[in-house]
């Protein structure tokens, strides 16, 4: 251990003479001067007891390299796993621009010295806009689960009533989240659905809606990868009694599937970390909201709106917040939620993913991935042992396979597949029992049919 | 009762601007003297070599405006009074009205400003301070839209721009745009004798309708005019919300007050002070013996919001809400309501009670709770 | 030989990249693709056919979303040319940004979290398959938990609000379980504290008492016991405030609030000048938050991702988010039987790739290093003001004659006064000089104000150069206003006009709003 203190290459006035320079200039002989406002008693005596630095970066490199190299991700894995994070494939570009340090390192500078930002994330909400067919869509904000609960709240303060009615096959950890959120004011009752399809239960529904139901809210695809096709009838039945009709989407579905605005959703909300963001162990989520542009909508978003306007220069763009003072009052709204750092750098990212994709390549993913969720359904049916449920539904990405038939649990199958080099899909028995042993399965762009095909002999084998 | 304008059909195309100046406004400050009412005043602040500082206010105002002046029309009275200035800077004004030079007084600024309103114009400026604006006030109160550029020695009034540049700046927006957006800003009224004897106290004298632009940087002292709504709402919400029935409120007069009023749809009286249950109007604009008849043997609170850039909550001489009144209230029953712009206008200073009875100040003193939003209340500190 | 000498003369005739580039639906070129997907393989499509047209109708989009259509370089050349009309840390002198903590995120940091084996892990992958990963999250916990003193920590929130919203969740659940949530329905917090503060606690059903400060800006203790009483749940404080200036009576706040049965929770964003000075449980706090995008050194990425831990006491541990990440000698794991946490704030465990980096940059640097970091932020602030307060109109409200500790709020009400020269306008003319800087909060309460935070990643140089360019614009203000007031003139883009921001007529939020409300053809 050297007695000599480091210079630290990210604290350049840690070098001693620059130091005493600007003590003086300070007029302090110590450091320990500039803290007298801290009273004796709360200083904190010795030093933290943290594990000794590595100073060099070939250190640093080669312990946290260690640490890492204890996982297995999903290139040397096959995976299926899906359940709200999705491997697709993410376009090197993607990863170029949301690395350039102008975007990475920067924050909240005002729309001249940042205008790049602004004009990204401009046009991130515009080709949002345009997949979702809507002309509001805010600057990110944490993730889907958060969308959504801001959705539904945005939803009570529309229409100033305090129920929202949920579909009961949304995921548990959306559940756990939304539960929380809602609290104290918002009530929030489950719908049930039909048993064969997965599909809301238009019935129960139209019993439940009440004047006190502020939205009725579902997602599509399902988070059990169904596709719910009454979107325009659970609308209608909303509309009908003064409710708003709330839907969270996959927005890489979109190519193929009718954007919700079409069968009547007013708020539209879900997670864009499909579209050119890596999974990151669930580091990379980022949510989005659109709505009409109506002023009542828009006074009530809780994020950032980025719109554009004209300069004192003929032809260019400048760019700004819209509303920026959300200017609206209702009995009972506990406030619009918060603002703070949330996920633009993915905002840039989806921007990007979209602008290399463009039209025809969002057709071709949601065909394509359509196609080979299909095959895959098709192939894992015929596997004796395993039945697919809802499998009257059509599906999008994701399906749910049953192994009750074969008379051992899905943890287990999945320890078999990991020995086997596979990541099975999630295991969803505890979350819904009613399904009994039961997996949600994942299938995007990047499996090609021998990995498919493979899954299907594993789990044969796995079966014998 | 609107508050976000748009081009008013009585204004005439293309724009009229009009333009007052007083031309003795702030001279008392420059020669140690508060305020410049009077005539006495006056005389011995020329006599002790004040130099009139409107001209020049003035001037830095109507600089930004030569570049557009082929879009309007400058209407302004002759002399003094702002066309010499205006001609100095270039512009061709349309006089209204005659002066006698060297004697000019408030009852010039208000047939001025009568005379511009017959005119329809658009927007008046002027150049003055807490006189001049209440001379306004009596000549034209909120049928024109106005917007001070300071140039008097004490400003309590919220209806000055904070520079002369800024008063500029406004107008000159406004004809680009063709469009005003309008909040109504408080005219104070401060005892002047008392002033002169280091006695502060005001008195809500009445609103004008003076121009907001939330982008064009100006005093962020407020907040848009729709939002000002948005918040007002929210703070009559919370007051309704604890309403007891059977119980008197006695509303003291301000924006935030009438609020209260508008949200149970009731009457305001905007500068009187008024008596209502949480259901009914009980009397209007009430004088101190008429409030003392109304509380006599009654459960009764007071809602109150401060006046004037100094945060006065209660002042002194001839409030109806006299010091009687609030000794029968007593602490607990007194409600202070407030937008937190104004709170934050105080620059950290203190709420001011100054009721002429120490006994009652001393009751008020300490910190308050200020009602500021829907379930939002702050701590501020008050002394007396 | 000797290298020249001669200094360049500042502040820098700097412009910044204008590129004056369109909006990227104008680069469309019918055709044109940036990227392909696999083919379907002539294996599946035998089998399955066309699946889409098998949706009802009325499911199918009917036609394509109309994106861009771009080949690679151009969507690239585009973008990056955008990122080159952007600053950030990088490229600024980034002291501007106050509150923010804008300090370097150093490279290797970013490096190491672009591995694969953090990118491409699924966060359901089989515990035995990220053992890297979860003992990542549990040491950092661990690192945190000895910086602040407190018991345990939760790194799933998303950034600082979220963390602060994490914090009123669980001193929610805390007062359930005491069967007192309807009683205790007041959180109090300070008008210096970030407005998350405020605004989370209002989410979560509060009512909120803002207590201003004293005549020297600091918190009130009188106020704050006019405040408490037997409905308070809870005390939200941030210390220092975003004046920068220590409350010494910090125990006495959380000895007030605890008598009366709250709790007290410590927004510690702004923890970057006392890291190894004073932590948050030695003055008693209930609960804490750190923003690991400030402090700890995450890039802030435009406005995210970041990510927030909150810290919590024993007491409050089982109220926790979950999972929570858990170490047996052997394994870590994640422990979702947790029957009284708030549950999730969020999907999954928390933005790994800033864990990782937060946790790298504290490796590197070790208690002596934070405690390098804590001094020289502070020393680069009290510097900074010295210099700042010879600035023509500036001036720093309250605590007169004290130090300050990581940031300072100025105020131009002076020079405003003089020249009718406004904060923001100051802020757009420093645009010109390639750099910028915030004002305040809003509403403000300090009038034309200004935020300035140094850190400790600035040199002497940097500091010097920014007070440079404010001491020429202060003196443009009295000499020569109008080259402010039609600022900025080198930055990426003119003099915006806002007018439209604000009407409902005008607004435009996308591209297709905007051709639709100025009936542009579309490019």
């Amino acid at each position: 251990m050297t007695a000599k203190k480091p210079v630290y290459p990210y604290i350049p006035n840690s070098a001693p003479d620059v130091k005493e320079e600007m003590l003086r200039t300070v007029g302090a002989k110590s450091i320990d001067e500039l803290y007298a406002d801290i009273p004796a008693n709360l200083r904190f005596k010795g030093k933290l007891n943290l594990p000794d630095p590595l100073h060099s970066e070939a250190e640093l490199i080669r312990h946290v390299d260690g640490l890492l190299n204890k996982n297995r991700s999903t290139r040397e894995t096959l995976s299926f796993l899906g359940a709200g994070c999705y491997q697709h494939q993410v376009p090197a570009v993607c990863d170029e621009i949301n690395s350039r340090g102008e975007f990475l390192t920067a924050y909240a500078g005002e729309p001249y010295e940042d205008h790049g930002r602004f004009q990204a994330l401009f046009e991130y909400e515009s080709m949002m806009g345009e997949l979702l067919n809507m002309d509001v869509v805010n600057v990110p904000n944490y993730d889907g689960f958060q969308a959504a609960g801001t959705a539904l709240r945005m939803a009570c303060r529309l229409t100033g009533r305090q129920k929202v009615l949920v579909v009961s096959t949304i995921g548990s950890d959306l559940l756990s989240n939304l539960q929380d959120f809602l609290k104290p004011d918002i009530s929030l009752e489950m719908l049930l659905y039909q048993l064969e399809t997965g599909l809301v239960d238009l019935l129960a529904l139209k019993t439940r809606l009440s004047d006190e139901t502020a939205a009725v809210y579902f997602e599509n695809p399902s988070y059990l990868g169904f596709i719910e096709t009454q979107g325009d009838q659970i609308a209608a039945l909303a509309h009908a009694r003064g409710a708003l009709c709330v839907v969270s989407v996959d927005p890489i579905s979109l190519g193929v599937l009718n954007p919700p605005v079409e069968y009547g959703a007013d708020i539209v909300c879900g997670d864009i970390q499909p579209l050119g963001i890596h999974m990151l162990y669930g580091g990379g989520h980022g949510g989005f909201i659109a709505t009409r542009d109506e002023e009542r909508f828009v006074m009530q978003f809780p994020s950032r709106l980025f719109g554009i306007a004209p300069t004192v220069v003929e032809g260019e763009y400048g760019f700004g917040d819209v509303a920026y003072e959300r200017t609206s009052f209702a009995l009972r709204e506990e406030g619009k939620e918060w603002v703070g750092t949330a996920a633009a750098l993915w905002g840039i990212t989806a921007g990007v993913y979209l602008a290399l994709m463009g039209p025809q390549g969002m057709v071709e993913i949601g065909e394509r991935i359509m196609q080979r969720t299909r095959y895959a359904m098709m192939r894992i049916a015929a596997v004796p042992g395993l039945h697919l449920l809802f499998d009257k539904s059509h599906h999008f990405k994701e399906f749910v396979v049953n192994f009750d038939a074969t008379a051992r649990g899905v943890a287990d199958i999945n320890r078999s597949l990991l020995n086997k080099g596979i990541f099975g899909g999630k295991d969803l028995s505890l979350e819904f029992p009613q399904l009994g042993q039961s997996a949600l399965f994942c299938v995007t762009e990047i499996h090609s049919q021998a990995d498919i095909d493979r899954l299907v002999s594993t789990l044969q084998e796995v079966l014998e | 009762m609107p508050i976000y304008e748009k081009q008013k059909k009585n204004v005439a195309d293309p724009i009229r601007l009009g333009l007052i100046v007083n031309p003795l406004a702030g001279i008392g400050g420059r020669v140690g003297l508060k305020g410049s009412d009077g005539q006495e005043i006056q005389e011995l602040a020329l006599a002790l070599g004040a130099v009139p500082q409107a001209n020049l206010r003035t001037a830095q105002a109507l600089e930004l405006l030569v570049p557009l002046q082929k879009d309007f029309e400058l209407f302004t009275p002759s002399g003094e009074m702002g066309e010499t200035v205006s001609r100095q800077l270039g512009f061709t004004p349309r006089i209204v009205g005659t002066i006698s030079s060297g004697m000019t007084t408030a009852d010039d600024t208000i047939r001025a400003a009568v005379l511009m309103q017959a005119s329809r114009v658009g927007l008046i400026l002027f150049a003055g301070g807490d006189g001049t604006a209440r001379d306004i006030y009596k000549a034209v109160g909120v049928s024109v839209p106005v917007l001070g550029i300071p140039a008097g020695v004490k400003i309590h009034s919220a209806v000055f721009a904070t520079h002369p540049r800024c008063t500029g700046e406004l107008a000159a927006d406004y004809l680009r745009t063709k469009r005003l957006r309008l909040r109504e800003a408080e005219v104070v009224d401060l005892d002047e004798d008392m002033y002169r004897r280091g006695l502060v106290s005001t008195r809500l004298f009445g609103y004008l309708k003076i121009p907001y632009r939330p982008h064009l940087v100006q005093n962020q002292k407020v907040p848009s005019p729709a939002a000002e709504v948005a918040r007002l709402e929210a703070i009559a919400a919370d007051v309704i919300e604890n309403m007891q029935s059977g119980w008197l409120y006695i509303l003291g007069p301000g924006t935030t007050a009438r609020a209260i009023s508008a949200r149970l749809g009731l009457p305001k009286t905007l500068i009187g002070v008024d008596v209502m249950t949480n259901q009914e109007s009980v009397a209007l604009d009430v004088s101190e013996s008429r409030l003392l008849e109304l509380i006599k043997d009654r459960s009764f609170k007071i809602i109150v919001t401060p006046i004037g850039g100094q945060g006065f909550l209660f002042g002194r001489g001839n409030q109806p809400i006299s010091p009687r009144v609030i000794q029968q209230a007593g602490r607990e029953n007194i409600i202070v309501v407030s937008l937190m712009e104004k709170l934050n206008a105080l620059g950290g200073n203190p709420l001011l009670v100054d009721t002429g009875e120490p006994a009652v100040d001393a009751l008020l003193a300490g910190h308050c709770s200020v009602i500021t939003g829907y379930h939002e209340r702050v701590i501020y500190r008050v002394v007396g | 030989m000797t290298v020249p000498t001669a200094k360049k003369r500042l502040p820098r005739r700097f412009h910044q990249a204008y590129w004056d580039e369109p909006v990227i639906f104008e680069l469309s070129q019918p055709g044109q693709r940036g990227v392909l997907i696999p083919e379907v393989e002539n294996g599946i499509q035998e089998m399955v056919g066309d699946v889409t047209s098998k949706l009802p109708a009325h499911m199918r989009r009917t036609s394509p979303p109309r994106l861009p259509e771009m080949s690679q370089l151009h969507v690239l050349r585009h973008y990056a040319r955008l990122s080159q009309e952007n600053l950030g840390v990088d490229l600024n002198i980034d002291i501007g940004q106050g509150t923010c903590t804008m300090k370097y995120s150093p490279k290797v940091n970013d490096q190491l979290a672009r591995s694969a084996k953090l990118t491409e892990l699924h966060p359901l992958q089989d515990g035995s398959t990220v053992q890297g990963m979860l003992e990542i999250i549990y040491r950092l916990e661990q690192m945190l938990k000895e910086i602040s003193g407190m018991d345990r920590f939760t790194l799933q929130p998303g950034a600082g609000s979220a963390a602060i919203y994490t914090n009123v969740a669980m001193i929610r659940a805390y007062h359930e379980s005491k069967g007192e949530s309807r009683q205790r329905d007041e959180v109090i917090t300070t008008i210096f504290s970030h407005p998350s503060n405020a605004a989370c606690a209002k989410v979560a059903g509060y009512k909120i008492i803002t207590l201003y400060p004293d005549a020297d800006g600091y918190p009130d203790l009188a106020a704050l016991k006019a405040a408490v009483s037997e409905r308070t749940a809870a005390l939200l404080i941030t210390n220092p405030e975003d004046t920068g200036i220590f409350n010494p009576r910090i125990e006495e706040f959380v000895e007030i609030v605890h008598a009366v049965g709250g709790l007290c929770s410590y927004d510690q964003a702004n923890a970057n000048g006392i890291l190894g000075i004073t932590r948050a449980r030695e003055a008693g706090f209930d609960l804490c938050h750190f923003n690991l995008h400030k402090t700890f050194s995450t890039p802030h990425g435009c406005g995210g991702p970041g990510a927030g831990a909150s810290g919590v006491t024993d007491a409050l541990a089982p109220f926790l988010p979950k999972p929570t990440v858990e170490y047996d000698g052997v394994k870590y794991y994640l422990d979702n039987n947790r029957p009284q946490s708030i549950g999730k704030i969020r999907p999954f465990y928390g933005v790994a790739q800033n864990i990782l980096k937060a946790y790298a940059w504290i490796m590197s640097l070790g208690a002596d290093g934070l405690r390098a970091v804590a001094e020289t932020a502070v020393l680069n602030n009290n510097y900074l003001m010295q210099k700042v307060l010879q600035v023509r109109g500036a001036s720093a409200p309250y605590a007169p004659g004290k130090r300050r500790i990581e940031q300072v709020r100025y105020s131009w009400e002076q020079l405003a006064n003089d020249t009718g020269v406004h904060s923001e306008e100051i802020g757009f003319r420093v645009a010109d000089f390639g750099t910028h800087y915030w004002t305040s909060h809003h509403p403000y309460v300090v009038p034309e104000p200004m935020t300035l935070e140094p850190t400790e990643s600035y040199s002497k140089a940097d500091l010097d150069e920014y007070v440079t360019i404010l001491a020429h614009i202060a003196e443009e203000a009295y000499s020569d206003p109008e080259i402010i007031h039609n600022a900025p003139h080198n930055s990426s883009v003119h003099k915006i006009d806002s007018d439209s921001f604000d009407d409902p007529d005008k607004w435009a939020v996308t591209w297709r709003a905007y051709l639709r409300k100025t009936k542009k053809e579309r490019g």
